[in-house]
């Protein structure tokens, strides 16, 4: 078991809540969080809906290990069409707010409709209320989190809030839950605030149990925390220095996107890098890098607390962030920092600051603005285009003036708020945007990692890292290393990743597990607290459901395979230095072939044989 | 046979809670941090997280105010005990408690606090990083005191 069997639907045009038994049919094919939340998503919504409109819904799922003992079961995904994209959306967060809607008895939450005026929904065990937030709105998520615990006087209450990016319509918005762990990606931010949902509060204490045989759960969950404490990168590695581990390392491979990827190395990585967040500053005497900090259940604890140097310019006199929060991640740090110029590690910290406490996608954002100072750069952008910042790459001060904009989603914010894809186009210049389908890339170059290359171009979300994350194989060697600059055998491997994939992000637990687990290490832990059969076997079918029923989703949306493709900047521009010099993205050398494995037509359309092969919805 | 005790070096605390849902598992068979008896508090300013629990006092005030006796010493590990069928639920020992960890369970109608598990107390098997240890009760200060000898001994920081 382990699903509570229960889920809330709550309709914000009219004010009704509903409960409804989970469809235990769909949890058997979809397995939770990513999948399940899919399923229903696609029973219920035309995929041609406005992504902003109050026909399309968002859902808020766990999964069945979500709330459990399992190593890192606290996860929870939003799922909804994308306001960026155009494609399903499903962002997948850490942090508590997934454990304590568990713990207060749901599988998930799906909202619809709109409310006639802001609200936030307050979830304590059954007792559901819909909550006036006409104070809360206009106010930070950091603000809001703060008011909504003093007004119900428990600091026991796990949040989910959007922030002033999202109420201004920043199409990159995100929910950020816990202060700062966020649903990050694609949107689902703005389609939150566009239904005047400003928060989702919850208490949860009637506790996770329906766990099919404790005994052997306890077994296996004790194992699979010894594995990720031996393995060298989840028990050392993330622990030490987070996902920041990479940034030399994908530097030195001449994969680091600098400065909107017209180069592949930024001379200035380290003082950006984890080994950096270590380093003593000359003016505190303290590192920038506070603590390691675990989500719910989690052993790894990759999170990283950090502090900006009060006397940095840019909290200068501004007390409120001198206190410790989250500090940068890997592709927040290159976002923010290589693809834009800047080397100033205290900058990036109080930008991402700023990111988290309104709610807005650093990888999105930091590469909007490196398209943006491309255009300043060119002249296209001057001046009178940004209120007067000087917008040039490299620029610390300008890259925390325009953050501040668009976090309250005023000035050139604005403009930066649409994303770069309508940026660039606004200004008559499409290709100096970096994105997939929308949405803008992440931190591997791949020119100089071939695979990812692939995952971009095929990701259902638009570009992403965390749809089939091919570096763990071609930089890292896991589970077996492979050549980067090869495009042999990486459609195989990146349909490996892509299913693994699905099935981890429907299971409650994070995907950065797999560093050191794969479907060997999770499928055990899943059969033993959920009924049903659960081998390696089942969960890769299952991810290979969920992958196609997105994708079918993203067909019936109107996307076609031309939409399977890469910047002409990747395609057609060679690496200039490092390891990969002259070579550019081979993705014509596997999206063929990755469209024949996946028994699709050769315009990357499903056949009725592969709808049937996964039995999906006709 | 030496007396242990739990020793909690917030230092190493992540906040993960692993801890807490060990305990809940072992007391309640559910993962209910909300049921645990061990709490670990987030100080987000100052980037702490600190686990706390009852130090099992020799004199305890919980054991001294209980006036149906519900609550006993446990000989083989030193903690103090609920006996559930004796408890009344009136709640004095949670207001004798200078610590705030005896707590009442609306639930159950009983109060429930640390008992170390009967000598396995299952938040020290869980935490992963040696924030929580159960270690000879009349040494919990020998780590603290390795940790400052390195720093003391001067000879070595001269070689290094
Ligand atoms: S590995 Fe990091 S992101 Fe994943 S659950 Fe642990 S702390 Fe959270
Ligand atoms: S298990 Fe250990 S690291 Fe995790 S919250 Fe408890 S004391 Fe802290």
């Amino acid at each position: 078991m382990a699903w509570t069997k229960q889920i809330l639907r709550v309709n914000l045009t009219n004010g009704d809540v509903s409960v409804e038994p989970l469809n235990m049919g769909w949890a058997q094919e979809y397995l939770g969080q990513r999948g399940l939340a899919t399923r229903y998503f696609v029973a219920e919504v035309d995929p041609t809906v406005d992504a902003l409109g109050p026909d399309n819904k968002l859902i808020m799922a766990t999964g069945p290990l979500t709330g459990t003992m399992a190593s890192t079961g606290g996860r929870y995904s939003v799922i909804t069409k994308s306001p960026l994209t155009g494609t399903i959306a499903c962002s997948n967060s850490g942090g508590f707010i997934g454990a304590a809607l568990k713990n207060a008895g749901w599988d998930m939450i799906i909202f619809e409709g709109k409310a006639p005026s802001p609200v936030y929904l307050y979830v304590e065990d059954d007792k559901v209320e819909i909550l006036p937030a006409d104070d809360l709105w206009g106010k930070s998520v950091w603000e809001a989190d703060e008011l909504i615990h003093k007004k119900h006087q428990d600091p026991q209450i796990r949040i989910s809030c959007v922030g002033r990016a999202a109420e201004s319509g920043c199409l990159f918005s995100a929910i950020v839950n816990d202060l700062h762990r966020a649903a990050g990606r694609s949107g689902v931010g703005t389609v939150m605030a566009s239904k005047n949902l400003k928060a989702v509060a919850v208490r949860g204490t009637k506790g996770v149990g329906n766990i099919k045989d404790p005994i052997r759960f306890m077994r296996e969950v004790t194992a699979q925390k010894k594995v990720l404490a031996d393995n060298a990168v989840t028990g050392q590695g993330l622990p030490t220095y987070g996902t920041q581990v990479l940034m030399n390392v994908i530097n030195e491979m001449g994969a680091l996107p600098t400065r909107n990827m017209r180069e592949v190395k930024f001379e200035g990585a380290h003082s950006v890098s984890g080994e950096a967040m270590h380093e003593k500053r000359k003016t505190d005497g303290k590192p920038n890098l506070t603590r390691n900090a675990g989500c719910f259940g989690c052993t790894i604890a990759c999170g990283r607390i950090s502090t900006v140097d009060q006397g940095h310019f840019s909290v200068a006199n501004k007390p409120e962030y001198w206190g410790n929060s989250g500090g940068l991640e890997y592709e927040a740090a290159w976002a923010l920092g290589p693809d834009t110029g800047v080397d100033d590690l205290d900058a990036l910290t109080y930008v991402n600051f700023l990111c988290n406490e309104d709610g807005f996608d650093p990888i999105s954002y930091g590469s909007t603005v490196a398209a943006a100072m491309e255009l300043y750069d060119m002249g296209v952008i001057t001046k009178e285009d940004t209120g007067g910042i000087e917008l040039t790459f490299g620029s610390a001060e300008a890259l925390v003036k325009v953050t501040e904009l668009t976090a309250k989603g005023e000035g050139f914010g604005k403009i930066l708020g649409l994303g770069s894809k309508r940026m660039c186009e606004k200004y008559g210049h499409p290709e100096l945007s970096m994105t997939v389908k929308g949405q803008e890339f992440p931190a591997y170059d791949p020119r100089g990692i071939q695979g990812m290359g692939l995952t971009y171009a095929t990701s259902n979300r638009g570009a992403c890292h965390l749809r089939s994350y091919t570096v763990a194989s071609e930089v890292l060697g896991i589970p077996v290393k492979t050549d980067p600059l090869e495009t042999d055998g990486k459609p195989e491997l990146v349909i490996a990743f892509q299913d693994a994939t699905a099935a981890v992000d429907s299971s409650g637990l994070c995907l950065f597990t797999t560093f050191a687990w794969s479907l060997e290490n999770i499928a055990p832990q899943i059969d033993a607290a959920c009924e049903g059969d659960w081998s390696v076997e089942k969960c890769a079918e299952v991810g290979a459901r969920i992958w196609n029923l997105e994708r079918d989703f993203n067909m019936r949306a109107g996307l076609t395979g031309a939409d399977d493709t890469l910047p002409k900047r990747l395609l057609k521009d060679a690496a200039n230095v490092g390891p990969a010099q002259g070579k550019v993205a081979g993705l014509d050398l596997m999206l063929p072939k990755y469209y024949e494995l996946r028994g699709w037509t050769t315009d990357g359309q499903l056949t009725d044989e592969t709808r049937s092969r996964y039995r999906l919805p006709a | 046979m030496l007396m242990k005790s739990l020793y909690i070096n917030p230092e190493k605390c992540t906040g993960c809670l692993q801890c807490e849902m060990a305990c809940s598992f072992e007391n309640e068979g559910v993962f209910n941090p909300a049921r645990s008896r061990i709490k670990v508090f987030t100080f987000h300013d100052a980037g702490r997280f600190v686990p706390y629990t009852c130090t099992q006092c020799d004199e305890a005030w919980c054991m001294k105010a209980c006036p149906v006796e519900a609550i006993v010493l446990n000989a083989a590990t030193g903690s103090k005990d609920i006996i559930n069928d004796r408890c009344v639920g009136c709640k004095v020992c949670t207001i004798a408690c200078p610590f705030g960890t005896v707590n009442y369970n609306s639930a159950s109608g009983k109060v429930i606090k640390c008992d170390l598990c009967g000598g396995n107390p299952q938040c020290a098997q869980a935490c992963p990083t040696g924030a929580i240890t159960y270690i000879d009760a009349d040494a919990t200060g020998l780590e603290r005191m390795r940790l400052w000898a390195t720093k003391t001994d001067t000879a070595h920081h001269a070689a290094a």
